[in-house]
């Protein structure tokens, strides 16, 4: 019979090579059983704490920088010192056009940004409707994306002028491919199963649309928000450098080209403090438009 | 609970004649999902269709709702053809598929408001509904707040309230534990018993099937097709230790066999 000899000439096959096989892990040496006391994973520290030694880490490197800088070490030609920047920004800010060049950075970032991300959200889901329409145009936009669009620059200041509506459209360009890209992504991404349950509800492609695409994406097209405002302020600033008569980045190339490295610092601090305010009025963006989608 | 059903309960006979259903795939290869599929619904029956996977029951709900068109066949509510068309029945899948940012009330009333009605009147059907069928205390959560039960019962009753006489139910339960699949069964009756729809419901499971249905069909895959249509002779209601009586048990093995060869027997045929 064969259905019991095959099982044994199984066993005989395999004993000369399991056995040794066996006799060798029970010659290996016992690894040692490992006592540990502590947690896990390491337990959340408080925010205080994490608050305090973040500002403790800037005012020791300014004290640093500016001790370093008193007896000799850093040359303030080109690095200036702390004291001397607080003595150019106080200057600035009172006497100088300084907060007028922070609010025409900022107006020109935050026009980049909404457009951007408006028009690149819109532009993304309305490749959901055709899929040639979607698959022509993706190639095109990634051969835009993956060439610097800083390299337009030039002709953007030359087309518009050197008014306000260039800075808004370098923010623009840099904003708007990465949106549209993401955006696209999340529309793929969209639970088929979901759409395919609208139809058999009888739903049309706008009702498919506006009641299953669009809230699906709102997630991917706010987290997006984040990235966008970094490049949106890059941009803002790039237009500046080209051609302006107002904004941070002409201040920092004014400055730059009378060699007065105290308000180049004045500047670039500005910048870092405007980029972190506008990334978390992003944050708070982010957090009301999730909850509103809620409907909590 | 009889109470809650629509005075004036329309009752609708489902029919599908002849389906086959040819996949060609992009190579030239064909795939016969379907061939020459035909049963009848009669108005309010409570129909099973059981059969091993790829059998092609995914695509024969598919056409009769209208998201496939077949190679040949015809599929009729009371007489007169649906083919291609949507939105004449109720279709459950197998996953719950409750939109997530919408709260219990706004995925139950979707099919309404798709079909027009406003929100005012269709939260005024539903909110009685989600009360009596035990929702009531989950009106205003989101999907994500609820148990497995309790979000399949919410695409039920969203399947219910798109409020046409047949509805498909593919593996409702499929993915739910013992104990709840237990409750979810009997509160699926009493939603059969008040609503009096004609019901096309997918399982793997036998004793489920016997359980629930009038009738049972059983199908087989490669090309998929029927290879049986038996009637359930036990008395409704019917109480859980039905499971053992003598009927039952023959009904069971009985399917059992057919699963197993997979062709028709000719006592059956």
């Amino acid at each position: 019979m064969s259905v019991v000899d095959t099982p044994r000439s199984i066993v005989r096959e395999t004993t000369p090579l399991v056995g040794p096989a066996m006799d060798e892990l029970a010659r290996l040496p016992k690894h040692a059983p490992k006592v540990r006391t502590r947690a896990l994973f390491p337990t959340e520290p408080k925010g205080q704490l994490v608050a305090l030694l973040a500002v403790g880490i800037v005012v020791v490197l300014f004290v640093a920088w500016q001790l370093l800088a008193d007896i000799g070490v850093i040359d303030t030609f080109f690095w200036s010192k702390p004291s001397m920047i607080w003595d150019s920004a106080v200057i600035a800010f009172t006497n100088g056009t300084m907060l007028d060049d922070t609010i025409f950075t900022f107006t020109s970032t935050v026009a980049g940004f909404v457009i951007g991300v408006v028009g690149g959200a819109a532009v993304g889901l309305s490749f959901w409707w055709s899929r040639l329409y979607a698959r022509t145009a993706e190639p095109l936009l990634i051969a835009v994306e993956a060439m610097p669009k800083l390299a337009l620059a030039p002709m953007i200041v030359l087309a518009l002028g050197i008014g306000m509506s260039s800075k808004i459209a370098m923010a623009t360009a840099l904003v708007i491919i990465i949106q549209i890209l993401n955006t696209h992504t999340a529309v793929r991404a969209v639970d088929r199963d979901l759409q395919t349950l609208l139809y058999s509800l009888g739903a049309s492609r706008a009702q498919v649309f506006g009641k299953v695409v669009f809230p699906s994406t709102i997630p991917s097209i706010i987290a997006s928000f984040r990235v966008s405002i970094g490049l949106a302020l890059t941009g803002a600033i790039v237009g500046e450098y080209i051609g302006s008569q107002h904004g941070l980045g002409k201040m920092i190339q004014f400055a730059a080209a009378s060699f007065d490295i105290s308000l180049i610092w004045v500047g670039v601090f500005t910048l870092g403090v405007l980029s972190f305010v506008l990334y978390i009025a992003v944050l708070f963006l982010e957090r009301f438009l999730l909850r509103a989608i809620r409907g909590a | 609970m009889t109470l809650l059903a629509p005075a004036t309960a329309t009752r609708s006979e489902l029919s599908v004649r002849d389906l086959t259903r040819v996949f060609m795939s992009p190579t030239g290869e064909t795939t016969q999902a379907l061939l020459n599929t035909s049963f009848t619904a009669a108005p309010g029956e409570f129909v099973s269709i059981i059969g091993p996977s790829g059998c092609g029951k995914s695509t024969l709900f598919n056409v009769i709702a209208g998201l496939d068109a077949p190679t040949s066949g015809e599929v009729t509510i009371n007489n007169s053809s649906i083919l291609g068309q949507q939105g004449h029945v109720g279709y459950l899948l197998q996953k719950d598929l409750l939109l997530p940012w919408r709260t219990v009330l706004g995925n139950v009333t979707i099919g309404l408001e798709i079909s027009g009605v406003n929100k005012k009147l269709a939260n005024k059907i539903a909110l009685p509904l989600l009360e009596a069928y035990g929702l009531g205390d989950f009106v205003g959560h989101h999907p994500d707040q609820l148990s497995g039960g309790m979000r399949q019962r919410a695409a039920l009753l969203r399947t219910i309230l798109f409020n046409r006489d047949v509805i498909l139910l593919d593996e409702p339960f499929g993915k739910l534990d013992a104990q709840t699949r237990a409750t979810m069964q009997e509160w699926l009756l009493d939603l059969w018993d008040d609503f009096q729809k004609t019901v096309v419901f997918v399982t793997h499971d036998i004793d489920e099937a016997i359980y629930l249905s009038d009738r049972i069909v059983v199908m087989s895959p490669r090309p998929g097709r029927i290879i049986a249509d038996l009637p359930v002779h036990l008395t409704r209601p019917r109480k859980a230790t039905v499971v053992t009586s003598p009927e039952f048990i023959e009904l069971k093995s009985e399917i059992l066999a057919l699963l197993a060869t997979g062709h028709t027997k000719e006592s059956l045929a």
